[in-house]
């Protein structure tokens, strides 16, 4: 082909750039279109299998879907930062590959395919090689019981919001794992941190979900949809207006705890890059850099659906229930994520722990105290 | 306790004014520039002059010297912070014929050598505010890459113009001693 090679890549642009756009507006028309879709699929399977073939069939397309669904968000995501964050220090970001940059992520996934996978000498090499994958394990597994809708869950737990909280803890260990394996000073500082700052803000956490928890009498997620169901177009009976305003500073503080857990600003230091190089993956290149960045992006993404369940009605939309109600929910808590963090300058380590103990877990003791004395006196 | 309260509120005030600033940035018109060469792709790799209105009002590019206009006053070459300027002056005889600059400003010095290092030019333009003559200007010039360091130099002088030859004595014929 005797193409020159900006040639070919305009070309490529020209006609990636609208396959990509529209995929993207029919991704969130597939989404709307998932509970009948499923409930088609649901009949078909039981009506041409066995009970439990039909229940490991259905398990497993919905674990393909969630797979599939958190392992090509972060690429918009990515881009969406990008833009966000170009746009809000008056800049343009990323426009040069496809239409506005779309396919800025998808190019720079393929360099990161490419690149060399150093593993530094000195390093454990066992450790180092697990830590992507835990961290990783940690973001995606939490999916599992996230309700996207009436009997759309890929796993209905009875102790749902436990099994979040237990399984958000993994990403820590796996990032203390890769600064200790590291054998790199700032890697170790990063992951040390981490730690520090998880333990400290678990606590605050896990009192505002207790909170939840005391309202609803149950730790199912799907329970905790149920509700916030009724109401004046689907929405007066959120979480967020009830208890005389109580629920929205709880709402607030978990937000607030869930920037802190996903490591994003002004949280984000254990991978203050002004401090730490790059934090716990300095020494990562290639895809296992890669995947500590999709687990960020796949945690963020969760961390606000999750807050999209507990105090904005889940699935359970204004007007619209369904998946596309808690996407739609859950992309404005990210965009106010990304929203943060291009506002607050980097909490020091001191101003963190002090946040965490002296204001966030005082103020969420009362929150859960409050919850359960009016919920007592209501009831 | 008090203080704790006004901390907290401080906080969450001082947050939102901040997020109000960010999100009025997020819509407002950007300030950098795509690089032009998107914009006229024909003109990719040479050094264009740019048409008026397509560069920001502010952008500063490669300086120029109109060197008829210079009056020698080296008050660019004291502003520049970098000192990429290098200037020479001689004094014009009075004798010579009155120049003068676009703006009426008699020319007494003569510049016999004014180069400007593009490689060390931080691009201030501070050099172009105290020029009397406004002969010093930004242009919009933004291509002038070269692989060579010192084809960054640039002489805007005139060749120095050879000292006027002295009057030829008109001598007198020499009368043939020997007449016709």
């Amino acid at each position: 082909m005797g193409l020159k090679r900006p040639e070919l890549e305009a070309k490529i642009t020209n006609y990636l750039s609208p396959i990509v756009i529209v995929g993207a507006l029919g991704f969130l028309g597939a989404i709307a279109t998932v509970p009948q879709v499923a409930a088609l699929i649901r009949e078909q399977l039981q009506a041409n299998l066995s009970a439990t073939m039909a229940a490991v069939v259905a398990i497993g397309l919905g674990v393909g879907a969630t797979v599939f669904l958190v392992t090509q968000l972060p690429i918009f995501l990515i881009w969406l930062e990008r833009k966000v964050a170009g746009h809000m220090q008056d800049r343009l970001g990323p426009m040069r590959v496809g239409w506005h940059g779309v396919l800025q992520s998808f190019a720079d996934g393929i360099k990161l395919l490419f690149k060399e996978d150093i593993i530094v000498k000195g390093a454990d090499r066992f450790l180092f090689k697990l830590a992507p994958f835990l961290v990783v394990m940690g973001a995606f597994a939490a999916f599992a019981v996230l309700p996207w809708g009436q009997n759309l869950v890929v796993s209905d737990l009875n102790i749902g919001l436990l099994y979040v909280v237990a399984i958000t803890s993994f990403g820590s260990t796996g990032i203390l794992m890769a600064g200790w394996a590291s054998n790199n000073k700032y890697a170790l500082y990063g992951g040390m941190r981490s730690a520090a700052q998880l333990v400290s803000y678990e606590i605050p956490t896990a009192l505002v979900i207790l909170a939840v928890v005391v309202q609803v009498g149950s730790l199912n997620l799907q329970e905790v949809v149920a509700a916030q169901q009724g109401g004046f177009g689907d929405f007066t009976n959120w979480f967020i207006f009830r208890m005389y305003g109580l629920n929205a500073v709880a709402f607030v503080l978990f937000f607030i705890c869930g920037l802190a857990e996903t490591n994003r600003n002004p949280f984000d230091i254990p991978e203050a890059e002004s401090e730490l190089v790059a934090g716990f993956h300095t020494e990562y290149s290639g895809m296992r850099f890669a995947m500590f960045f999709l687990a960020e992006y796949g945690a963020m993404f969760f961390v606000s659906a999750l807050t999209a369940v507990l105090f904005l009605g889940g699935w359970v939309g204004p007007f619209h229930s369904g998946p596309l109600s808690l996407f739609v929910k859950a992309l404005l808590l990210v965009f106010v994520q990304m929203w943060l963090r291009w506002t607050l300058p980097r909490l020091r380590v001191d101003q963190l722990m002090a946040l965490c103990w002296k204001y966030l877990i005082p103020i969420s003791f009362v929150v859960l105290l409050a919850a359960a004395l009016v919920n007592t006196a209501s009831s | 306790m008090k203080q704790y309260f006004a901390d907290l509120f401080g906080a969450v005030t001082s947050i939102a004014q901040g997020m109000w600033i960010t999100l009025s940035h997020l819509f407002r018109k950007n300030e950098t520039q795509q690089y032009l060469s998107d914009e006229k792709p024909e003109e990719r790799w040479r050094s264009v002059i740019v048409p008026e209105g397509l560069l920001q009002d502010r952008s500063r590019m490669r300086l120029h010297v109109k060197i008829e206009d210079c009056i020698g006053c080296k008050q660019c070459e004291k502003a520049c912070p970098v000192d990429c300027i290098d200037i020479t002056n001689e004094k014009r005889e009075k004798t010579e014929a009155p120049i003068f600059a676009a703006d009426g400003t008699a020319i007494k010095q003569r510049v016999i050598q004014f180069d400007i290092d593009m490689s060390l030019c931080c691009y201030c333009s501070l050099c172009v505010y105290p020029c009397p003559t406004e002969c010093i200007v930004m242009t919009p010039e933004y291509e002038f890459a070269e692989t060579v360091k010192s084809d960054f130099l640039y002489r805007f002088a005139k060749e120095k113009p050879s000292p006027p030859e002295p009057p030829k004595e008109e001598k007198p014929e020499p009368v043939a001693a020997g007449g016709s």
